[in-house]
């Protein structure tokens, strides 16, 4: 009785994520448009000459790149849905569904219109630029949060609330297409690509940027998980347990907006990461204590965007697919099964 | 009382809100009392009374209009949030999110206010939180998600979540209410078991006035406009206090039986004669309920009126004008009063 039951299931669940983990990262450096042996892309990560400078390129400049972004998006996103529905109370909220995605995507279009598609991210792009594009989605995705924080003031109901944000959501849509109508052929191009999603948009350089950006969001997750148990029964017991809720909410809202923000300003905003992989991992797990739910929410959210990214780049020679237009087939199904199994799932009861 | 000590006393406590910039709708002024460990206190009044607000005050989730509240000698206000979650526990009849979390998980978050920053449980938490579990009684649902409880058992729970925080002073918003009659009669009972065992002082407020009466130590009783009642149960019903606590006269409190019931409008009379008091308390409730006002050993003459024996639950004799008719049942009884109209 000592030990919750599921402390030896979460063990083994975290040791299988790992060995996925490795494996498709493995296979997100091994797969693509060029084929490149497996014996030569190990050569070239232990920095040995390979057979040709260019498989060098591809593996060292935009293999990893890609892959190091499909990880550190699919963390981001899982963890940043995880605190939102634990801070809404609603197991179906998540940075897509509340429009906090679409907020980080007005400031992007924002920036990126304004300069006329010369701050592209799939062009190499000054750092000012590039700072500017962080900047705009943060703000714009802080902005979109603290309107429905502040709904969630007036409007008690969660149901509604959720309303509340697709509304928001759809308002901001509208403000950035009529954006792109009084923009350049060039910028409207440039956003139309980024918002398709894409890992490979990110290059080496920008890479510590983005991981740095993701890395102290997760980092302020984890030091949050006492309160976001404590929140679990609500804001007047965890108050009463000597959670401070306005500085806990105030923190749950920067950390989403900082991860929600640096993905979708470097990857595009990726629909339904945030909303599904948490309740994969609840179901994995059978619990929603945050001790062990939230290292597996984040290892779950990056081995489904590298599935994700492995998926888009099997079509091999003709291209590489969206991102968005794996996503969805694989969340969809999930939230599907979730409503309607929602009597005899616990966590939501 | 010297031998319990009061553990929170407010003097000229005054509750309500502050609404806007200067504006306060005070709810009850100049209410001074105390609670003591060891006793279980119930508080009692109508909805909209004011119960809500005064348990969210002294439970520091308000602040008070004005007066001053001490809590084990310190102000109430000057105790930080760490402070207070070790001194006054909670239960509240909020909705949780909790389903996906077995007791013992739910029960260890009560071990929060005590733990370091990652919540991490050392041997001594575990040990609370499993004593805890075993005095509240659900011992044998610990593994179980709290989605899979029913109400009963998530309250004895919560109630466990409240003994693992380990505060002398713990305060219950309406535990009982959504409960069936059992879980309620349990529920009370614990309560009432812990405060004495454990040395707490406990206060709840419960519309649930049966149970309140047999088990409380003290009654609070709030009434709208005229402050707070304080006293002994059986001080308070024979001095006559719970007859006006609700303020209508349509409803009446029978200080015999310790519960309220709606005042008879008759427009019938009869005399009644039973062998028991049991026999009496029935028969007179089956006459009420069909708007019949008993006499019961009148000292007037009262020839003119129906008169009604009961010599045991199956033999009862009606005599009227009409002649003298038994009946087997208060079934065929009432059935027969209604055939006289």
């Amino acid at each position: 009785m000592n030990k919750p039951r599921h402390s030896s299931r979460a063990k083994r669940l975290i040791g299988l994520l790992i060995v996925l983990l490795v494996a498709l990262c493995a296979a997100n450096l091994w797969f693509g448009s060029v084929q490149i042996p497996a014996s030569a892309v190990w050569d070239i990560l232990c920095g040995r000459e390979s057979e040709k400078e260019v498989w060098r390129f591809i593996v060292l400049e935009s293999r990893l790149p890609q892959m190091v972004a499909a990880l550190l998006s699919g963390a981001a996103l899982a963890v940043a849905g995880l605190l939102l529905q634990t801070a809404f109370n609603n197991p179906l909220a998540g940075p897509s569904i509340l429009g906090i995605d679409t907020g980080a995507s007005l400031g992007v279009a924002l920036v990126m219109l304004l300069f006329g598609g010369s701050l592209g991210l799939t062009q190499s792009t000054t750092l000012t630029g590039f700072t500017a594009i962080i900047a705009g989605a943060f703000v714009g995705s802080i902005i979109v949060l603290g309107t429905i924080l502040f709904f969630s003031t007036l409007v008690k109901n969660n149901i509604m609330l959720l309303i509340v944000g697709i509304m928001v959501g759809y308002v901001t849509s509208s403000v950035i297409s009529l954006l792109n109508y009084f923009s350049t052929a060039e910028g409207v191009h440039s956003y139309t690509i980024w918002g398709m999603g894409n890992f490979s948009g990110v290059t080496g350089e920008q890479l510590p940027y983005f991981a740095l950006s993701v890395g102290v969001g997760l980092a302020i997750a984890i030091l949050l998980i006492k309160p976001l148990n404590a929140l679990l029964l609500g804001d007047r017991y965890a108050a009463n347990l000597g959670v401070n809720i306005k500085l806990t909410r105030n923190l749950l809202l920067i950390v989403t907006g900082l991860l929600t923000a640096s993905t979708t300003a470097f990857c595009g905003p990726i629909s339904f990461i945030g909303l599904a992989v948490p309740h994969i991992a609840r179901l994995l797990l059978g619990t929603s204590n945050h001790n062990t739910l939230l290292p597996v929410t984040l290892l779950c959210g990056a081995v489904t965007t590298l599935l994700c990214n492995l998926i888009c780049i099997l079509p091999g020679e003709s291209g590489i697919l969206p991102i968005n237009a794996i996503t969805p087939v694989l969340g969809a199904p999930v939230i599907i099964y979730v409503i309607i199994n929602q009597r005899k799932i616990q966590y939501f009861n | 009382m010297e031998s319990t000590t009061a553990i929170l006393s407010a003097q000229a406590l005054s509750i309500g809100y502050r609404t806007g910039h200067h504006g306060v709708k005070q709810i009850h002024h100049n209410l001074s009392f105390a609670l003591h460990r060891g006793e279980l206190t119930c508080l009692l009044g109508a909805n909209g009374s004011g119960k809500s607000t005064l348990l969210r005050t002294l439970a520091a989730a308000q602040p008070p209009l004005a007066g001053t509240i001490t809590l084990e000698g310190r102000d109430l206000s000057t105790l930080s949030e760490r402070e207070l979650s070790r001194l006054i526990g909670v239960v509240l009849t909020d909705k949780t999110q909790t389903g996906g979390l077995t007791v013992y998980e739910m029960v260890s978050l009560g071990r929060q206010p005590h733990t370091g920053f990652f919540g991490r449980l050392d041997r001594h938490d575990r040990q609370v939180v499993d004593e805890a579990i075993e005095a509240a009684g659900i011992a044998h649902k610990a593994d179980t998600y709290m989605a899979q409880l029913s109400d009963g058992e998530k309250q004895k729970a919560m109630i466990a979540k409240v003994l693992a925080q380990e505060c002398p002073l713990v305060i219950l918003d309406e535990p009982t209410a959504f409960l069936d009659a059992v879980s309620r009669i349990e529920t009370m009972t614990l309560l009432h078991r812990i405060a004495t065992t454990q040395h707490k002082a406990i206060l709840l407020s419960t519309h649930d006035i049966e149970q309140a009466l047999v088990l409380a130590d003290r009654l609070w009783l709030l009434r709208k406009g005229q402050g707070l009642c304080s006293g002994v149960t059986e001080d308070l019903i024979l001095n006559g206090d719970l007859d006006t606590l609700f303020d209508r006269r349509d409803i009446c409190f029978d200080r015999a039986h310790g519960s309220y019931y709606p005042s008879v409008q008759w427009e019938k009379e009869i005399v009644v004669e039973a062998s028991d008091e049991t026999l009496l308390h029935w028969t007179v409730n089956a006459l009420n309920r069909n708007s019949y006002g008993c006499r019961i050993a009148p000292d007037e003459d009262t020839s003119s009126l129906p008169r009604l024996t009961v010599s045991d639950a199956h033999t009862l004799t009606l005599r009227t004008a009409a002649g003298v008719q038994p009946f087997t049942t208060f079934d065929a009884l009432i059935e027969g009063l209604k055939k006289q109209d």
